[in-house]
């Protein structure tokens, strides 16, 4: 039996060894505080324009994740790619010849990626709300404020949970380019698109990213957003479901397909 | 010891392999041979765990692959030269390999010294070509100094250079007492390189036997017989006796005779007795490639066909016939092994053979395979095929 530390150290060498790793979760960090800073210096700029409803409302925790619509992104390319370039490069059948226990690798290889994805999902949340409070001047809160760290921290596990999602599509789908041509259109286009039609919206209250996201918010109904029938807890725990659902998928695949 | 027990693989209603049943035994190097198509790969994949087959079992040492204990160290193999991540830099890639068996990273450094990638192993592999590609993968499967190794076409895309460093890492490994299979459409090479030939066609056990038997059992051996040509009498004197004595004696286009049914001492004392003199009496078995291809002629998957390039033809005019393109009259079956003498209806008539027997062999380019690099077994195979026109 290859042991567990075996494989782990293995993957953690096969993860460093390549550059998509660095240069994915390098842009997810990047793009999400550079883009919630920008949107929280609007958000200072204009403050005054809003309405009344929508200033009694106004969640500085969450507008300071704003950027993570666009930094989930790179999320999903590093979860991706990270099981999907075993099937495209062929290494599946080298690695599956060094571990034959298929449970052992394929948890190994997710378990050492989501460690990085989390270690950068909530140093990507922690600068992110630090840099966004700095710039929103006197509309700010602070770390010590009811559920503020909750919410940060928060931030950090969606980020990590939206990569170990797009692991277990990419262990089902067993290629990369099938696999962010869904994630990619669904979390970018589809989930929002949904979220904002009548009717659709009930149901997308219920997808991964929606639901996970509640974890971010202080202000259960700030901007605008509906207010959802499960709290910050409950919307983590559907997305937790949905991940563990994509990971026993890809396990199902895996152990029972040809390499 | 690799042990396969009623093998069988079904993709959907295709067939890739049916009741296979095999040993391959420590010691030895056993060549795994099969046209395109005809499901090596496959078998290679089920014996490794990768491909469940649809019945049957295989097993390594008594065990089924996914059930070794570190497999890594008891089992090495090249698969696909190209399975790797381009990204990555082959010292790299090797370590992640080497850590999954508690391999030492220097190991890693010996087995590149060993395939001759120690420049570049610092190099992304997808600048690679395919001859170091291969040279990767014989690294990583013998990282594990294991006591089975398997190899895909392992010389596939090597300079000469590099087939016989493979052919003799082979014959070491085996003489080592390791199991060694490797599998080829190569038959030149597995000539060169196998004891042991394991022959599937159309995913069905052909041939189980060593090198030597496989070709004894598949051919047709004779002795080239030549005397003075000045003196036609001579030859026509000793023709009589050899088939009084019980030989068969076909005549070759360049006036040698060709001999079957006597041994060669027999046929230098009847020659003595007769007082004919020899000018030439040599001993000629046919080639690998000969027996394989006669072998495996009826369970080829890919054959091609004559190019007519009707395809590209210039609409005709009506009330022109073009002209028909000339297809020469070369016996296809020729080129083949040497069929048992007797029975082959060019031999008799070698005079009806529209190339010259002094011309370059002018193979069928329907059937010719790519020439095989190593020179021996494609002389004589060459020799041959003049002779037989």
């Amino acid at each position: 039996m290859a042991s567990v530390p075996a494989v782990l150290q293995s993957e953690w060498t096969k993860i460093r060894t390549v550059s998509s790793t660095s240069w994915t979760l390098a842009s997810a960090l990047l793009v999400t505080v550079a883009m919630s800073a920008a949107l929280c210096a609007l958000m200072k700029a204009t403050f005054d324009e809003l309405s009344p409803a929508e200033r009694a409302t106004f969640d500085p925790t969450f507008i300071s994740f704003s950027g993570m619509i666009l930094g989930q992104l790179a999320m999903v390319v590093f979860g991706v790619l990270v099981v999907g370039t075993e099937y495209s490069s062929g290494m599946i059948r080298t690695s599956l010849a060094a571990v034959p226990q298929r449970a052992t690798f394929l948890f190994s290889k997710i378990a050492v990626a989501a460690a990085l994805a989390l270690v950068v999902g909530l140093a990507t949340s922690f600068l992110s709300f630090f840099l966004g409070q700095a710039l929103l001047g006197e509309h700010r809160t602070t770390l010590g404020a009811d559920n503020v760290l909750r919410a940060v921290i928060g931030g950090g596990l969606y980020m990590g949970l939206i990569a170990l999602f797009s692991m277990g599509v990419a262990a089902m789908l067993r290629s990369s380019m099938l696999s962010l041509g869904i994630l990619v259109p669904f979390f970018f286009l589809i989930s929002q698109i949904l979220s904002a039609v009548p009717k659709a919206k009930e149901v997308a209250k219920y997808f991964p990213d929606q639901a996970g996201a509640k974890i971010m918010q202080v202000v259960p109904e700030a901007l605008n957003t509906e207010k959802a029938p499960y709290g910050p807890w409950g919307g983590l725990g559907i997305m937790l479901i949905w991940v563990a659902a994509a990971l026993v998928g890809g396990y199902l695949v895996i152990k029972k397909r040809d390499a | 010891m690799i042990e396969a027990v009623g093998l069988t693989k079904r993709y959907g209603a295709k067939t890739a392999v049916y009741n296979l049943s095999f040993q391959v035994r420590p010691g030895a190097v056993t060549g795994f041979l099969g046209p395109n198509g005809s499901g090596k790969s496959t078998t290679m994949r089920m014996i490794l765990g990768l491909d469940q087959p649809t019945s049957g079992h295989v097993t390594i040492g008594g065990h089924p692959f996914r059930q070794l204990p570190n497999a890594p160290r008891q089992v090495g193999a090249l698969l696909d030269a190209k399975a790797v991540h381009g990204g990555r830099s082959a010292r790299n890639h090797l370590l992640s390999l080497a850590q999954l068996a508690g391999i030492p990273a220097r190991r890693v450094d010996e087995v590149l010294g060993v395939v001759g990638l120690q420049d570049v192993a610092k190099r992304r592999s997808k600048g690679f070509s395919l001859g170091m590609g291969q040279r990767l993968g014989i690294a990583a499967a013998l990282l594990g100094d294991p006591q089975v190794l398997l190899f895909d076409e392992p010389v596939n895309g090597l300079d000469p250079e590099g087939i016989l460093w493979v052919r003799n890492l082979m014959k070491k490994l085996a003489s080592e007492g390791r199991t060694v299979f490797v599998s080829s459409h190569l038959m030149s090479e597995m000539a060169l390189t196998a004891d042991h030939l394991i022959v599937i066609g159309r995913g069905q056990l052909l041939a189980d036997m060593s090198v030597k038997d496989f070709i004894s059992a598949n051919s047709a051996d004779f002795a080239r017989v030549r005397t003075p040509q000045t003196a036609p009498e001579q030859r026509e004197k000793l023709t009589g006796v050899l088939t009084e004595a019980g030989g068969q004696v076909l005549s070759e286009p360049d006036g040698a005779m060709r001999v079957t049914g006597l041994a060669l001492p027999r046929i230098s004392d009847l020659a003595h007795d007769a007082d004919v003199r020899l000018w030439e009496l040599s001993p000629h078995q046919a080639s690998l490639e000969e027996a394989y291809m006669r072998m495996t002629q009826a369970a080829v998957d890919y054959r091609s066909t004559e190019d007519q390039l009707a395809g590209l033809q210039q609409p005709v005019p009506p009330g022109y016939a073009p002209p028909q393109p000339v297809i020469p009259e070369v016996p296809q079956q020729g080129w083949y092994a040497p069929p048992p003498p007797g029975q082959n209806p060019y031999a008799g008539a070698p005079a009806a053979a529209p190339v010259a027997p002094q011309a370059a062999p002018a193979v069928p380019p329907a059937a010719a395979p790519a020439p095989a690099p190593a020179a021996a077994p494609d002389l004589t195979k060459r020799e041959n095929d003049e002779d037989a026109r």
